[in-house]
């Protein structure tokens, strides 16, 4: 029973974990499902439960109740055909910038050389800016540039999915809209499947073609956008009417998953429409 | 100034500098010998007793060291144990901290009762208890703070827990395992002259020390202790050396 049309699939994912003062259920009967090549980002409030999910989908974790589908294949445990980048870069600080590229090559069984590996490593440090800067250490990088340099590592051995968890989170503003070109950059020159976490809801209408907000914990999917934002995009099309209304339809949705609003009043606007609440 | 001329020229001037105080104060105060040498009086001792030196040196330099690897390698095996098992590192806790509260003073005799005789096994014996403990802290403090995104970094392209080990945890832990060490170099030279000295043998430089104190021979006393110091130095800037090899990367590069 596989669906090969969705590249991640959960379904009726419940989880909880256990703590002294009993089971914290954080995750209670999630479905989400993001087709091949598409980018997907899951917003909510703070503690739903959204790292929760990454954990779940790379493998890291297995739910209670519940299934993950990744490519038509049951998640039971991690898998190489998964890419992962955190809001902390983790770079090895005694390893050059290329060593550490080129970490998850010692680990994953690829039909790439060493030498194909080497040279793919230097084109994508030309792709996100960081040219000139493969022999440094992590030590010598801004924050900005050490992200840049994780996002490289996440995706030097070609995986189907691209797992960012609040990548952006702990950047300044200008760098990080820099870094949402990067991304849109690095999905041009080869697609992938992208789930992204993050906070911020112009980085999650910027990059996505569909906005998951979940509710509160324990979370379900309480609502999914579709950004149906013609690209190529650039910054300034967050701020058009088109943005600036799922932009509100968003923050409406925050505030409901915050038990702030309810359903019911929601911001008269025209996009409505285009949205689908799930059941 | 120069760099590498700095940093041979400030510890020379520095010690040069305390050499001449103590020597003025000696004599100024026109003390004897037996209560306060001078510089000038080690000098003879070490011309006269220099093959002795040579000889107690090594013996007390080869156990310190014995001692102090067998440390490193026990002190890391347990802190890897303590390090990766929540469950070891609570229960094994409590005993390394008693056990390093002992004075290993008092834990000489004893040894030395046990094994009677093992000269250089139990001068190695307390060199490696005495020494064992900082490493062991060190390596299951690096470990077990080891933050959750390393593991998972690799753990999700699925690595298994010895190469998460090898390629993240060991490497990651160095600069803290080098700190234990420089520690642990030191110590372990208290403790091969504490069984040197507490329980003579005829070997060592403690045994140096001793024949001064039962000849009336201060200035060797005196000599003795700078001969201890010289070999601490060596030894201390040996892990340095080591250290810059190794985990020279943790060193921050000024400016």
């Amino acid at each position: 029973m596989t669906n090969s049309s969705y590249m991640i699939e959960l379904r009726d994912v419940t989880h909880a974990y256990k703590t002294k003062a009993g089971p914290l259920p954080v995750l209670d009967r999630l479905d989400m499902a993001v087709p091949e090549n598409s980018f997907c980002a899951v917003v909510g409030p703070s503690g739903c439960g959204k790292s929760t999910l990454t954990r779940l989908v790379s493998g890291l974790m297995r739910p209670n109740t519940g299934e993950v589908w990744l490519h038509g294949k049951k998640v039971t445990s991690p898998r190489p055909t998964v890419g992962m980048a955190f809001q902390n870069p983790v770079l090895l600080e005694w390893r050059t910038i290329l060593q550490n590229i080129l970490l998850p090559m010692e680990i994953v069984k690829s039909p790439m050389s060493k030498a194909q590996a080497t040279e793919r490593a230097h084109h994508l440090l030309d792709l996100v800016g960081l040219t000139g800067f493969a022999e440094k250490r992590p030590s010598e990088l801004s924050g900005g540039m050490r992200q840049r340099a994780s996002l490289c590592r996440s995706i030097i051995h070609k995986p189907d999915v691209l797992i960012l968890d609040e990548p952006f989170g702990a950047l300044d503003a200008f760098t990080r809209e820099d870094l949402w070109c990067t991304m849109h950059d690095l999905r041009r020159e080869e697609p992938f499947t992208c789930l992204l976490i993050t906070h911020d809801l112009r980085e999650s209408v910027f990059l996505a073609d569909q906005v998951v907000v979940m509710s509160g914990r324990p979370a379900h999917a309480q609502f999914v956008l579709d950004v149906d934002l013609p690209g190529p995009r650039t910054l300034d099309d967050l701020y058009g009417p088109r943005a600036v209304s799922m932009l509100a339809t968003l923050r409406h949705q925050i505030q409901v998953a915050q038990g702030r609003a309810t359903e019911g009043d929601a911001p008269a606007d025209d996009h409505t429409e285009r949205t689908r609440a799930q059941a | 100034m120069n760099d590498t001329l700095r940093k041979i020229l400030a510890p020379t001037l520095f010690i040069v500098g305390i050499l001449a105080v103590w020597e003025w104060a000696v004599w100024y105060h026109q003390l004897p010998d037996y209560r306060m040498a001078s510089p000038s009086d080690l000098i003879p001792r070490y011309i006269r007793f220099w093959d002795l030196f040579l000889i107690k040196s090594w013996e007390t330099l080869w156990r310190t060291v014995a001692g102090l690897s067998l440390a490193v390698v026990f002190g890391t095996l347990v802190g890897m144990i303590m390090g990766f098992s929540r469950f070891a590192r609570e229960g094994l806790y409590p005993i390394l901290v008693g056990f390093n509260a002992i004075p290993k003073a008092t834990v000489v005799p004893i040894v030395a009762l046990m094994f009677v005789g093992q000269h250089d096994f139990n001068t190695i014996l307390i060199a490696f208890i005495i020494s064992f403990f900082p490493i062991a802290v060190s390596v299951s403090i690096g470990l077990s703070t080891l933050e959750p995104e390393y593991r998972d970094i690799l753990r999700s392209l699925g690595a298994s827990n010895v190469t998460i080990f090898w390629k993240i945890a060991l490497p990651k832990t160095l600069p803290e395992f080098f700190g234990a060490l420089k520690v642990a170099v030191t110590l372990a030279f208290i403790g091969t002259n504490l069984m040197e000295i507490v329980s003579p043998h005829g070997r060592g430089l403690g045994d140096l020390f001793d024949s001064g104190r039962i000849n009336a021979d201060y200035p060797l006393m005196f000599a003795v202790l700078f001969a201890l110091a010289a070999l601490g130095i060596l030894l201390f800037y040996f892990v340095v050396f080591l250290e810059r090899i190794f985990a020279g990367w943790a060193e921050r590069s000024p400016g």
